[in-house]
């Protein structure tokens, strides 16, 4: 009996390693610009860069507008030279995975599509090695591009191998992998820890006497936990006048959540800020609060923070219920689109790791423009 | 049910104790608790205050575990019966939990992800999600009773599906439901000061309780668990006994969903009632009863269910750091589960017999 | 060691806690023969053989062996091989997913290397020169049940055995089969191979066998040569009853007469489970006692198992009291007033952790319904009733059954059954393993039972316990109804030239 306990508790602990919150990429290191940190009002810069498209293709979520205007865009341009379909081999994580995750496909979806001048072949798997799989069976089909989000960072030499002797190039998106740059034609992602510095900036700028956080954070060493967990840490211990009440991890769980903020407010401890490094566990953290009275969101007793720019975050930000909520984008179908662009009209990738812009938003400021444009 | 104890009259009351089904959750019980009132007596304060929407309402430590105990008191009701009749486990339960939720979600919102208003009444979700989580049940019922795959085998495979399904059922959409009163099942009810769960789980423990006394649940249960072949010659239908209790457990999977559901209005189909499997078996056997089936100790079970509960917020008390959680309950929940084990409750047996002894002479 | 015996056995002493499951018992096998070991259940058989195969170690006596100076020591079924003694069970225990090579060569090979085209090679020539109908590279489990075991025995005689023990080979096989593995056995035996067979098919031992060893209740019988011990003798001697003792046990029961015109409790016409007992008839009377008897293995539980449709029924009509009634299933047997204590009590009788009480209203707690339990009082005051009418000895009513002593077990499955108050009460081998006393209480319930005008079907391996409490007993052979016996007919030597059958 006991042997089957135990092969439990095995069990339980291989379970834990499955979900990923957003992004999940590792080793997205590159140095962010530092004049970027700052939340900006995203109607700036929703000028004539790549990052407008994205707000196009969000824009088409909510179910009014067709998917007309980026796909025009794309149609004057997309055929190449000689009016055939590019063909792209899409591998990517189990959209069911998350919110992030199933913008992230929707976004790819509606890029790749005939309309815009692409042949697209989508697989899905949370498993490296199925991944893997499909992406060997892709280039025995013969395709022009190769997309990959990887489940897993190792394993996949070869087939960047086989994609080079095939002639065939390879686009990283949202995660990276562990493989000579050469490899591959360009990775486009997130950085997690620039995600976290833009919160942490944005928090030191309200200028509060004290700073009495609950840092709930996400499933324990993955790439957004540990970036987002960074900045905090770091501005923690050198400020004297910033504590955490608590650091616990929620496992990206709004119950779990729900429940460490629970026992802060049980044991009496004092706090004015919940950093939640997701949406769903902020949300918990608000529950809790409400359950105890204590009043949260602009100019009320306690600030709250969440990660990834869910819909329904975003309309708690509008109304005033929380105070911050950071981006981590999912929309990297028009980054890829460039990429690929670019390659066909034979020019170089100057830069081969693309940083994708990522907001955070202040509940001042919103609109609902950008709940629109931005919310997944 | 606990009165099987032989009374031999040279057995020690001690050594009697001992060996009770509930000592086990019992001495752990009053160990956390006497640990958290050395450490700060304020544990066991419970205070009236005002929540948002100002009800007066209980708040302390103690409302929070019965609070957040609840998912799991219910579920370790289905998992005991679904253990005593098959033998094994239900680890399909978390991901079932994503379904039913969703369920429920798909019919108030009525396939609309931000309703202004409830598409229907939310009884009439609740009694749709009861039926698809029953079906679920019976699917992971059939497997095990008629196909006889290993409980553990076939639910794996709801496990693994589960959660997309449950997204699937939404079309990858989270709905947000506004309506306050879907709030209530998971909170407060106005002008009632204890948490909602706690009642439902109250009822569900009653009803569950009522259906052991007033019909012969036990008995089949655990009959077809014991001795299969036994039962069978007795008339039961050892198939159909089995099937039953993973639709009780898909019932207390649907009870489960709404509350999980109602605590924060939407759904996280990939994060909602994770691992809740695993705690709802650690539950049965902390309960002392035998995960390879047979005779049960339903309010042990629930009891256990409890002590898990108090164990996880005296973790979050104490403010364990996030990356030692895991290893600090995999600590305690090893210790419980090897005190628990016979033979090592045997030789506690003897140890105090023996003690007994000495003490006379 | 005297001239061509190849294996001795001597003194040989094996106890368990609570059983002497050997006293003393010689065994000899000669080169070239096939030795029946001949003993019903308990006889101590297959402790003999897991002795003598290291599965068991003894407590006393030696074990000689052809070629071998002084005794041998067997410690594990290793052992065992190593010096030439080979074992074929039942249950095949080869690998059905390997081929017939590999099964034949597994485990046996040194070093890690393997040379394969030999390995087929050669199982090609010991296929050949068996005469087994399977090539070397074929998947074992494409080949018939009948092949596998004869497969079994190649790679056993191919290891150079000078013992090769078959234990009940021929349960699972047909005529043709069992005709096949016959002629496997002789080929073997004209090559100086000494063959242990265990069977329950006496049929099978006149065919093929040279030499009876049989043994009952932990002692050695007798060794005999076949032409010198007619079927009957050899009933006589595994049942324990001298032929010539004629003065026959007539307990109370009287012989048993049908009243003209009366209807049977239950008539079974052509009924045949999946258990592999050819379609029988059967009928019993109000308050008649009767019983199928047979050596074990005869198919006489199975046929009881068939009337309670335990076993799944494949065939044959019932009738209770004239009316055609439908029973597929025990509960149907149950809802026409059937009741039907199992052979194997532990296995299908008891259901261990419940207490007493549980176990004793299981039946009727089922008939009644699963809404309506009955209350704890209730229960206690039904288990206490019956307690004290049984004698049953517990602690208890609320004592789990499993720490009861057999015969209390077996009591508390028969108040079990009696709470049902059937009509028609079937026995399966009530009385085996319980202590004197309560077997003598048993019985004469069934007689006072009958007295109060219930019907009861009593099987028992114990013959004088059948005749002193039934009037007519169904005779079964190799799964058969072979005859049926009551009155004057009722006797020791009547029933034991019948189970013999044939006419030696």
């Amino acid at each position: 009996m006991l042997k089957k306990k135990v092969a439990m508790l095995l069990a339980a602990a291989m379970v834990a390693a499955t979900v990923v919150g957003c992004g999940g990429g590792d080793d997205a290191k590159t140095d962010a610009p530092a004049d970027d940190a700052k939340t900006e009002a995203p109607a700036d810069d929703a000028a004539d860069d790549a990052a407008d498209a994205p707000a196009d293709d969000a824009a088409d979520d909510a179910a009014d507008a067709p998917a007309d205007d980026a796909a025009d865009d794309a149609k004057t341009e997309a055929p190449a030279a000689d009016g055939e379909l590019i063909k792209v081999g899409i591998i990517n994580n189990d959209p069911n995975e998350s919110g992030y995750r199933t913008a992230n496909d929707k976004d790819l979806q509606e890029m790749f599509c005939e309309a815009n001048g692409y042949e697209a072949d989508f697989q899905y798997s949370k498993k490296n090695d199925e991944q893997i799989t499909f992406a060997q069976n892709m280039l025995t089909k013969g395709i022009d591009y190769l997309l990959i989000s990887a489940a897993d960072t190792a394993g996949w030499d070869g087939v960047l191998q086989d994609a080079q002797a095939a002639g065939t190039e390879v686009i990283l998106f949202d995660r990276v992998i562990d493989a000579d740059e050469s490899l591959y034609a360009a990775s486009i992602v997130s950085d997690m820890e620039k995600e976290g510095q833009t919160a942490v900036d944005w928090l030191a700028g309200q200028g509060l006497d004290e700073y009495n956080i609950i840092h709930i954070q996400g499933q324990m060493g993955t790439a957004a936990q540990q970036g987002r967990t960074k900045a905090l840490d770091e501005k923690v211990a050198a400020e004297d006048n910033w504590k955490l009440v608590v650091q616990q991890t929620g496992d990206w769980n709004a119950d779990n959540a729900k429940q460490v903020v629970q026992s802060v407010i049980d044991s009496g401890e004092k706090f004015n800020v919940i950093y939640a490094e997701n949406d769903d566990m902020a949300k918990g953290a608000v529950a809790a609060l409400d359950a105890a009275n204590i009043s949260h969101g602009v100019d009320k007793d306690v600030i709250v923070m969440g990660f990834d720019c869910n819909k329904w975050a975003l309309e708690e930000l509008l109304a005033g219920n929380w105070n911050y909520d950071g981006q981590c984008n999912p929309f990297q179908a028009s980054y890829i689109d460039e990429v690929i662009k670019s390659l066909e009209a034979g020019e170089e990738i100057a830069e081969k790791t693309i940083i994708m812009d990522e907001k955070g938003f202040d509940a001042k400021e919103i609109t609902q423009e950008d709940v629109d444009n931005y919310g997944i | 049910m606990q009165k099987n104890e032989v009374k031999k009259p040279n057995e020690s009351m001690l050594s009697r104790m001992v060996r009770h089904q509930m000592f086990i959750p019992v001495l752990a019980l009053v160990i956390l608790a006497v640990f958290n009132l050395i450490a700060d007596p304020a544990f066991f304060k419970i205070t009236v205050g005002q929540n948002s929407s100002g009800n007066m309402v209980l708040q302390g430590f103690l409302i929070s575990i019965l609070n957040d105990g609840s998912e799991l008191a219910i579920l370790a009701i289905g998992m005991t019966l679904v253990t005593a009749a098959s033998g094994g486990q239900d680890i399909s339960v978390g991901a079932a939990v994503a379904i039913a939720g969703s369920v429920l979600l798909r019919i108030l919102g009525g396939g609309n992800s931000r309703p202004e208003e409830l598409a229907a009444p939310i009884i009439v979700a609740f009694l749709v999600s009861c039926l698809v989580a029953m079906l679920f049940g019976a699917f992971n019922g059939v497997l095990v009773a008629y196909f006889k795959i290993q409980p553990m085998i076939a639910t794996l495979i709801l496990y693994t599906a589960g959660r997309s399904i449950a997204a699937w059922i939404n079309n990858n959409e989270l709905p947000v439901i506004t309506d306050p009163s879907l709030g209530y099942y998971g909170g407060f009810i106005p002008g009632v000061p204890i948490p909602t769960p706690f009642f439902i789980a109250a009822i569900c423990v009653a009803i569950i309780f009522l259906v052991l006394k007033f019909t012969n649940l036990g008995l089949y249960t655990q009959s077809v668990g014991i001795n299969e072949n036994s039962a069978k010659l007795n008339g039961l239908n050892p198939q159909v006994i089995k099937v039953i209790t993973y639709v009780i457990m898909g019932l207390c999977v649907a009870v489960v969903g709404l509350i999980k559901v109602s605590r924060i209005s939407t759904i996280n189909y990939s994060t909602i009632a994770k691992d809740i499997e695993m705690d709802a078996i650690l539950a049965v056997a902390l309960g002392g009863n035998a995960l390879s089936g047979g005779k049960f100790n339903m309010a042990a079970s629930i009891f256990g269910a409890y002590v898990i509960q108090f164990l996880t917020s005296t973790l979050y008390k104490f403010k364990v750091s996030s990356d030692a959680l895991p290893a600090y309950k995999a600590v305690v929940v090893i210790v419980l589960v090897v005190i628990s084990a016979p033979t090592v409750k045997e030789w506690f047996g003897n140890v105090t017999k023996k003690f007994k002894v000495k003490e006379v002479a | 060691m005297k001239d061509n015996i190849v294996l001795q056995m001597k003194n040989i002493h094996k106890s368990f806690p609570g059983v002497r499951a050997l006293q003393g018992v010689d065994f000899t096998l000669r080169k070239g023969e096939v030795h029946a070991l001949m003993g019903e259940n308990g006889a101590g058989k297959s402790t003999l053989i897991k002795v003598l195969t290291g599965v068991y170690s003894k407590d006393e006596g030696d074990i000689f062996l052809d070629g071998k100076e002084g005794p041998v020591a067997i410690h594990s079924p290793q052992d065992a091989q190593k010096i030439g003694i080979s074992t074929v069970y039942q249950e095949i225990t080869l690998c059905p997913n390997l081929s017939v090579a590999e099964n034949m060569f597994i485990g046996r090979t040194s070093g890690i290397g393997q040379n394969w085209r030999k390995m087929n090679s050669d199982t090609e020539k010991i296929l050949k020169s068996l005469d087994i109908p399977a090539t070397a590279t074929q998947q074992l489990e494409t080949c018939s049940l009948a092949v596998q075991q004869m497969i079994a025995i190649a790679r056993a005689v191919d290891m150079d055995c000078k013992v090769l023990i078959l234990d009940e080979p021929t349960s699972s096989l047909d005529e043709q089969e069992v005709e096949k593995l016959f002629k496997l056995m002789r080929d073997l035996r004209s090559k100086g191979v000494g063959i242990v067979f265990v069977t329950h098919f006496l049929d099978q031992v006149y065919e093929i066998c040279d030499r009876i060893t049989v043994m009952r209740d932990g002692q050695l019988v007798g060794e005999f040569e076949i032409e010198k011990l007619p079927r009957v003798q050899l009933v006589s001697k595994m049942l324990g009853k001298e032929l010539d003792d004629m003065s026959d046990i007539k307990g109370e029961q009287k012989a048993y007469e049908r009243k003209a015109g009366s209807v049977p409790v239950l008539e079974a016409q052509g009924r045949v489970s999946d258990a592999g007992i050819k379609p029988f008839d059967f009928h019993i009377d109000k308050g008649e006692v009767n019983g199928f008897t047979g050596l074990l293995g005869s198919g006489r539980s199975e046929c009881v198992r068939a009337l309670f449709a335990a076993d799944r029924v494949t065939g044959g009509t019932i009738k209770m009291n004239g009316k055609p009634v439908k029973i597929s299933k025990p509960l149907d047997a149950m809802k026409n007033g059937i009741a039907y204590l199992p052979e194997d009590r532990k296995g299908d009788g008891i259901v261990g952790d419940l207490s007493v009480r549980e176990n004793i209203i299981l039946a009727q707690q089922v008939l009644k319904g699963f809404f309506k339990p009955f209350s704890k009082a209730k229960q206690y005051e039904i288990a206490d009733e019956y307690i004290k009418l049984l004698s049953i000895k517990t602690a208890s009513a609320d004592t789990p059954i499993k720490s009861l002593s057999g015969g209390n077990q077996q009591k508390v499955i028969l108040a079990r059954w009696l709470f049902t108050h059937p009509e028609y009460l079937i026995l399966d081998e009530p009385t085996r393993g319980i202590d004197v006393g309560t077997k003598v209480d048993i019985q004469k319930l069934v007689l006072k039972l009958a007295s109060e005008g219930m019907s009861v079907t009593f099987i028992s391996s114990e013959l004088d316990e059948m005749l002193r409490t039934c009037s007519r007993l169904v005779v079964m052979r190799d799964r058969k109804v072979v005859g049926e016996l009551s009155g004057d007919d009722l006797n020791q030597s009547k029933v034991m030239s019948t189970i013999a059958g044939g006419d030696k």
